[in-house]
């Protein structure tokens, strides 16, 4: 894995994103810091109802305007606050310099318009092409992706394609204007395991041609293991665990961490272990509890966990966790011996 | 690791023993469907104007003609054509002399009863075709669809038209015609609606806990193809009003004398150049009844449909 | 694409040969026989009847009537003195109707797609609502009532158009505004659901995604993918013109086949009330069949069904 230049190209400080419902305020993200390098991959995970895909939108100014509320943080991109931006400069920026690859393929593109006219699109706006020369692009991006034909291919229509070809059509305009930082929002959960390994194989090629840096949102640690640098755990709108994939894999600190790993069915387990599943469900966005979101799940729980949410502890360059485990009048306890101390 | 500055007791990082019971806790309060579809219509403004409309039209239908000492269709020349009064007859008199007030009330309830009925026989003809024929599947299914494809493309109008001429118009043949044209949609919606809840899982697992076919009906079908059906019926019904209006207007419904909200607007639209309150008060009714039920349709639609619930 | 079109041609005449048989039998249930003058004494009537064929078997008259019908023949009107009904229906008075409709259902429709647009961008706003307040009530309040209101104030009362008649263009004017105003709540209605629909959908996130600006996002993508469904829309549009013009025309005294057909009601005029009932299917059948054959051209899936991958 290529190690990463130590420069931000992207930091977020304490976003915190709230949707206007008829139930209520739900909270989405509560509080959320990380950054992302340049030429990394940095995954995100957490289950559905952490709040990333929400702070991953709130990037791009996703959000749907009607009811989404921005109640505090900032998202720094190329000295600027994102979040403070006009649209009319949001609008530079999408597509050109930070672009977004969606989860769903079969629903990603307009059905009633040619894949080339869709690649070009971005291409004419941005980057100001002629008819010509942007066809020229979008063969080539179609190849880039590893679609055959490409030519012909430009001229038909989505449903002509299958889900995996579909997925690396978004993927080609995604990267139509060389954007410095793509966003995937689970760009795999909606595809069969095979074609899963080969888009994640095309992202991983073409983070090393292209340098850009990744934001990879994603469920599945399984996922991450072979495409990421650097994780970020999320969970219940906060982000509890960050830290490089050897760090996170061999050594995590944080429960909901061991839960997660614990549940990843390994082949080469031992066949008498249990695979641990994390019982429970998230917590109600809408009143969301005042300690730490994982509390009431956790196994090690004590009753700081409830009250007060814990403050971050460092453990090495890269690695950071917050939970109550780490303080100094708490007990020690090692994590599962399934998941501790693999080599 | 940084902490505010508050005093930390070891007791604090005992165990809170409460982890693993709590988990199970599902979080938001449990509602319910129905409540929660309640929870949404009562916020809904609107809708909950149209219903009290709705009430109150109907109890006026009901009570209207007791609320005054004229009836409906007690003549008397010497006093015909009188506009609206407070002191005298509040909506008026007709040609004849009747109080407008009482045939309005008394149309009223004539187009409500021929719409509720002829809504009722359409719910209940659809939804029994439509349940049998996806519940079945396979080879009925295919046939009874067969049947309703030609029906729905008998359009519906030239239907009604024919029926009419054939029957004598009166309350059941109006009925008839009306409900006989438009239970195809309602079996069409069932159907699609039993087809997609037998797709689904807790249907197959209810199955595979072996819970037989009429329990599974009973509990798991009806309730889910209930509220399809209560927003239909509240669009079939001003459906229906609309329909036995447009009949009468052309001849072909409720005639004078007796009256029917269509009837008297057929009446008062002849006689509106000099006499306009002989239309405008079945109007209003009409419309009123027409939008309340569209509106609190749309309210319940919103309500009651999963998808709307984030 | 062409077995498609031919598939759905078939089906049409096929549901028309329905509809004329099933109203061949109903009117064998017509109460009376046409002859109901009592100044005919009963000899006489059984001449006409004879020369009329009404005393043949069923299934003899059956045919001789699928027969005439192929032929364009639907008998005479018994009110107007044998005037072959072909001519009544299919004559200048089938021209006006189709105009006064014409002229309702373009300003009607564009009108409803601007209103709809509106009401969807403006999502939740005052637009929204007032748009969504004027479709409801274009929609609940019918045209029988909206006809004679109308004409009360804006004719009667204010005198800015003509009352009744058809002289001239501006005599269409408010007719056609009644009918349009039908037309346009139903399309706007229609199109303001559409569109909130396609708002939520992952290709229009997508393209707010590559930068494109709102408008070229709303004109590109989301448009035409709202429009296109605005075919299913086409058959109760056809409807609500039908019942509209049926009542338009008589309330406006406007001579056309609508007020034709409420007339020939009222005098029982069967042959010609059949005859205009027979050529409202043809419209329906018509405008299903436009609809399904709108359907193949527009859906690319369709359209290139055999292209597949």
């Amino acid at each position: 894995m290529a190690s990463t230049n130590g420069e931000a190209v992207l930091r977020i400080d304490d976003l915190r994103i709230s949707f206007g419902t008829y139930a209520g305020e739900v909270q989405a993200v509560r509080g959320a810091t990380f950054d992302l390098r340049r030429g990394e991959t940095l995954a995100i995970v957490g289950e559905s109802g952490s709040g990333k895909s929400v702070a991953a939108r709130s990037i791009m100014g996703l959000n749907p305007v009607s009811n989404t509320i921005v109640k505090g943080g900032e998202i720094v991109f190329e000295g600027e606050d994102l979040l403070k931006l006009s649209e009319k400069r949001m609008l530079d920026i999408r597509g050109q310099k930070i672009a977004m690859v969606f989860q769903d393929p079969m629903t990603s593109l307009d059905p009633t318009m040619r894949v080339g006219r869709q690649i070009m699109e971005s291409l004419k706006q941005h980057l100001g092409m002629s008819g010509r020369r942007a066809a020229e692009r979008a063969a080539e991006l179609l190849k880039m992706v590893g679609i055959p034909n490409a030519e012909e291919r430009l001229k038909q229509y989505p449903h002509q394609f299958s889900g995996g070809m579909r997925q690396r059509v978004v993927i080609a305009i995604a990267l139509a204007c060389d954007p410095q930082v793509l966003i995937a929002d689970e760009p795999t959960t909606a595809l069969d395991v095979t074609i899963q390994a080969q888009i994640l194989e095309l992202l991983r090629e073409l983070q090393e041609r292209l340098g850009m840096s990744i934001v990879l949102i994603t469920h599945d640690l399984g996922v991450v293991a072979s495409t990421a640098h650097r994780i970020a755990v999320m969970y219940g709108g906060k982000i509890i665990e960050t830290g490089t994939v050897r760090e996170i894999f061999y050594n995590p600190r944080m429960p909901y961490t061991w839960g997660l790993l614990a549940s990843i069915p390994l082949p080469t387990a031992d066949r008498s272990q249990d695979l641990i599943p994390i019982p429970g469900t998230p917590p109600d966005a809408t009143d969301p509890p005042k300690g730490c979101p994982f509390a009431a799940r956790c196994p090690y729980a004590m009753r700081i966990c409830e009250e007060e949410m814990p403050g971050y502890t460092t453990f090495s360059d890269e690695h950071r966790a917050a939970c109550w485990l780490h303080h100094q009048m708490a007990p020690n306890v090692e994590p599962p011996a399934r998941i501790g101390g693999k080599k | 690791m940084e902490t505010r500055d508050r005093q930390l007791t070891p007791e604090l990082f005992q165990p809170a023993g409460l982890g693993s019971q709590d988990a199970e806790k599902i979080a938001g309060p449990s509602i319910g469907f129905w409540g929660d579809a309640w929870r949404r219509l009562r916020k809904n403004r609107v809708a909950l104007v149209s219903a009290a409309l709705i009430l109150v039209l109907i109890a006026l239908a009901v009570l209207g003609p007791y609320l005054t000492p004229y009836t409906s269709d007690g003549q008397d020349l010497s006093r015909q054509f009188r506009g609206p009064s407070l002191s005298g007859f509040w909506f008026g008199t007709d040609n004849f002399g009747r109080s407008m007030f009482d045939r309005v009330w008394e149309g009223t309830r004539v187009s409500l009863y021929i719409a509720f009925l002829a809504t009722a026989l359409d719910l209940g003809i659809g939804m029994f075709y439509g349940a049998i024929s996806a519940y079945n599947g396979g080879r009925i299914d295919n046939i009874m669809q067969r049947v309703v494809e030609v029906l729905v493309g008998i359009p519906n109008l030239v239907l009604i038209i024919l029926l009419m001429l054939i029957f004598d118009p009166g309350i059941l043949s109006i009925t008839i015609a009306i409900a006989f044209t438009g239970w195809t949609s309602t079996a069409r919606l069932i159907r699609g609606q039993v087809l997609r809840l037998k797709e689904q899982e807790f249907f197959l697992a209810s199955r595979a806990l072996g819970a037989g076919s009429p329990r599974l009906i009973l509990k798991h079908l009806i309730p889910n193809v209930l509220y399809i059906v209560i927003i239909t019926l509240m669009f079939t019904v001003p459906s229906a009003i609309f329909f036995e209006a447009f009949l009468s207007f052309i001849g072909l419904g409720i005639q004078v004398p007796d009256a029917s909200l269509g009837a008297l607007i057929n009446e008062g639209a002849r006689e509106m150049r000099f006499y306009p309150h002989l239309l405008v008060f079945p109007a209003i009714v009409l419309c009123l009844l027409t939008i309340s039920f569209r509106l609190l349709g749309d309210g319940l639609r919103d309500a009651l449909d999963p998808r709307m619930r984030k | 694409m062409l077995r498609y079109t031919l598939k759905r041609l078939v089906n049409a005449f096929v549901i028309l040969f329905i509809i004329a048989s099933v109203s061949w039998l109903l009117m064998q249930f017509l109460p009376g026989s046409p002859f109901n003058d009592d100044k005919l004494t009963d000899e006489a009537k059984a001449q006409l009847e004879a020369k009329y064929g009404l005393d043949d078997p069923l299934l003899v008259q059956y045919a001789r009537y699928m027969g005439n019908l192929a032929r364009g023949d639907l008998g005479n009107s018994y009110a107007y003195n044998g005037t072959p009904v072909v001519d009544i229906v299919l004559g200048k008075r089938l021209a006006v109707s189709a105009f006064l409709g014409a002229q309702a259902l373009i300003v009607g429709t564009l009108i409803g797609i601007l209103l709809g647009a509106i009401a969807a961008m403006r999502h939740n706003s005052f637009w929204d609502k007032f748009s969504a307040t004027l479709s409801v009530l274009g929609v609940s309040v019918p045209s029988f009532v909206l006809a004679p209101l109308l004409q009360y104030w804006l004719a009667f009362k204010a005198g800015i158009f003509p009352i009744a008649l058809f002289e001239s263009w501006w005599h269409s004017v408010l007719p056609s505004a009644v009918l349009a105003i039908a037309v346009g709540a139903v399309v706007a209605t229609y199109t303001r659901a559409e569109m909130l629909e396609v708002f939520g959908q992952d290709y229009v996130t997508l393209a707010k995604a590559k930068g494109l600006s709102r408008v070229a996002v709303v004109t590109r993508h989301v448009l035409r993918n709202s429009m296109i469904p605005l075919v299913t829309i086409l058959v109760p549009l056809a409807a609500a013109l039908l019942t509209g013009t049926l009542v338009v025309e008589t309330v406006f005294s406007i001579p056309g086949i609508g007020e034709q057909f409420v007339r020939s009601i009222f005098v029982n005029d069967y042959s010609v009330i059949m005859g205009t009932t027979l050529l409202f299917a043809v419209f329906f059948v018509a405008s299903y069949l436009i609809q399904d054959i709108l359907y193949g051209i527009i859906d690319p899936r369709i359209r290139l069904a055999g292209t597949r991958e």
